[in-house]
């Protein structure tokens, strides 16, 4: 399958593991993907806030450049924040006349044109559960997790994504769970596996970013995570670059190693940790993979829970006895 | 826009809603309930809340509202947008009121008016490179605002960064800066420059 490739700028350096893994997994399940050719930035949570038709048309540049390149009508982001902006900008272009009239205006100034609709954008993990499927991915396993324990963590933008329909519940997600069982590996109860990681906060108001972050390392410490498997660059960032002003601000002692979900993938699949970007995480992930053991663990009776299918996420409470 | 609709000239509450791109015009059903502020991550350390923000820009309190630090604080993570009952697209208005802020020239009263500088900052890198570069932008922001944050940023985290090969010390640019700079500099005269 072939697909456009839309890295960002977090992947070209910063979040470069994620990049590195999502190769390495792509040839194993005979993904394609191609590079836009000369893309720019999307503007991140920054360029909307302060002028609206410039922010469009710097996101509608990659639009119109994915489309041109004939390199396939999917679009795949693996960052949430450029995954949402495309997504975004696609959506309000065919909804909103006045805006797409401007856009158009500008993006003639540069030569380009894009039609509303003819690239669809995805985020990473849609396409590798809804595409690629978990059974495609079970069956490249050879190296199963066993024994590791992982808290999966979607943040924001891509289970919400605003007025848009998200390929997963905007509440509680549950795609990233399922994947990671597929690995072998354990998954935790996390529910703040949707919760905000502090987003750009940290450089504006770090009080607002580490009380954020806290909360989220403290869910996943309290549910005996090895580590925490995330699908966003700022969201790997925040917490991971972060995790020792939490420490120092709050008392607290948190060493949990934040992972991208596809090096979790490759590892299972049997490619090298290396290839995989591991070792750029700066709270280190090495105690952690070593619990992986060849055993699987013994099934776990699960207790029975209070079964909630809406409202506000609560702590699921286990019944007695 | 929406004063050809009526005889009364456009009011602040006209102004937001037509500034904000989706189902803006829902704003007039907001019921106040505060589910958006009971969710919102950042809530308690807002002026007003998003309910209270929502009261206020019905009651033409422009100035209040522009000049409160409420919209600065908003994470973005869209909780309220997708619990709100009435479908109000609630994240998307805070963009607009950050965005008018700026151009009613307010933000600097917020007590959080570094938040404008940082988008700034950072979409200056990519208005001239067409990507972003995270060294660049954090130190000039942090030297410009608060260059005690600089020493930190550079003896601590930006070190360990730097040492996983995790930050670039310079700027990559795109091969079609000019194209960028055109396609921008049109939409800044469609848009009006803020």
């Amino acid at each position: 399958m072939k697909y456009g490739y839309y890295p960002g700028c977090s992947l070209e350096r910063n979040a470069r593991a994620y990049h590195d893994s999502t190769m390495a997994i792509s040839k194993p399940l005979n993904l394609e993907f191609v590079e836009v050719d000369d893309w720019n930035c999307c503007g991140a949570t920054e360029y909307i806030a302060l002028n609206k038709i410039p922010a469009f048309a710097l996101i509608s540049r990659n639009l119109a450049l994915a489309a041109d390149q004939n390199i396939g009508e999917n679009l795949v982001a693996p960052c949430s924040a450029c995954y949402l902006n495309l997504k975004k900008a696609d959506h309000y272009l065919a909804e909103t006349p006045d805006l797409k009239q401007k856009v158009d205006t500008a993006l003639e100034a540069g030569g380009l044109q894009y039609q509303p609709g003819s690239i669809n954008v995805q985020h990473l993990l849609e396409t590798l559960v809804l595409d690629v499927g978990f059974e495609a991915i079970e069956e490249q396993v050879q190296k199963p997790l066993y024994n590791l324990k992982v808290a999966p963590y979607y943040g924001c933008l891509v289970p919400r994504p605003a007025a848009m329909d998200s390929f997963d519940d905007p509440e509680h997600p549950m795609s990233l769970d399922k994947l990671i069982e597929k690995l072998g590996a354990t998954v935790v109860d996390f529910p703040l596996k949707a919760q905000c990681c502090g987003g750009h906060m940290t450089q504006i108001s770090e009080d607002t970013a580490l009380e954020l972050i806290r909360h989220l390392l403290k869910n996943a410490a309290d549910n005996e995570a090895d580590m925490i498997a995330t699908i966003c660059p700022m969201c790997q960032l925040n917490l991971d670059a972060y995790q020792d002003a939490v420490n120092a601000r709050f008392g607290t002692d948190y060493h949990i190693p934040i992972v991208y979900f596809t090096q979790l993938m490759g590892l299972a699949f049997g490619i090298p940790a290396k290839k995989l970007g591991f070792g750029k995480e700066i709270v280190s992930s090495r105690a952690a993979l070593e619990k992986i053991s060849d055993e699987a663990p013994q099934p776990v009776k699960k207790s029975k829970k209070v079964q909630k299918t809406s409202g506000l996420p609560m702590p699921i409470m286990i019944e007695e006895g | 826009m929406t004063d050809s609709l009526t005889s009364r000239p456009p009011t602040f509450y006209d102004e937001v809603v037509a500034e904000t791109l989706g189902l803006a015009e829902n704003l007039k059903t907001c019921l106040q309930c505060g589910t958006c502020s009971g969710s919102c991550p950042s809530g308690p350390d807002m002026d007003y809340s998003p309910r209270t923000i929502f009261a206020m820009i019905d009651a033409g309190m422009k100035d209040e509202v522009l000049r409160s630090n409420t919209s600065w604080y908003c994470v973005s993570c869209y909780y309220c947008t997708v619990r709100c009952p009435q479908e109000i697209p609630i994240t998307d208005l805070m963009y607009s009121l950050k965005r008018m802020s700026i151009q009613a020239g307010h933000y600097q009263e917020a007590d959080l008016d570094k938040a404008p500088e940082f988008s700034e900052t950072f979409m200056n890198f990519v208005e001239n490179n067409g990507r972003s570069f995270e060294l660049g932008i954090a130190t000039r922001y942090h030297l410009r605002y608060h260059p005690l944050g600089a020493i930190k940023l550079a003896t601590g985290m930006g070190l360990k960064l730097f040492t996983k090969g995790r930050m670039d010390i310079t700027p990559t640019k795109i091969k079609n800066i000019s194209q960028l700079k055109s396609i921008l500099n049109k939409a800044k005269e469609l848009g009006g420059a803020a």
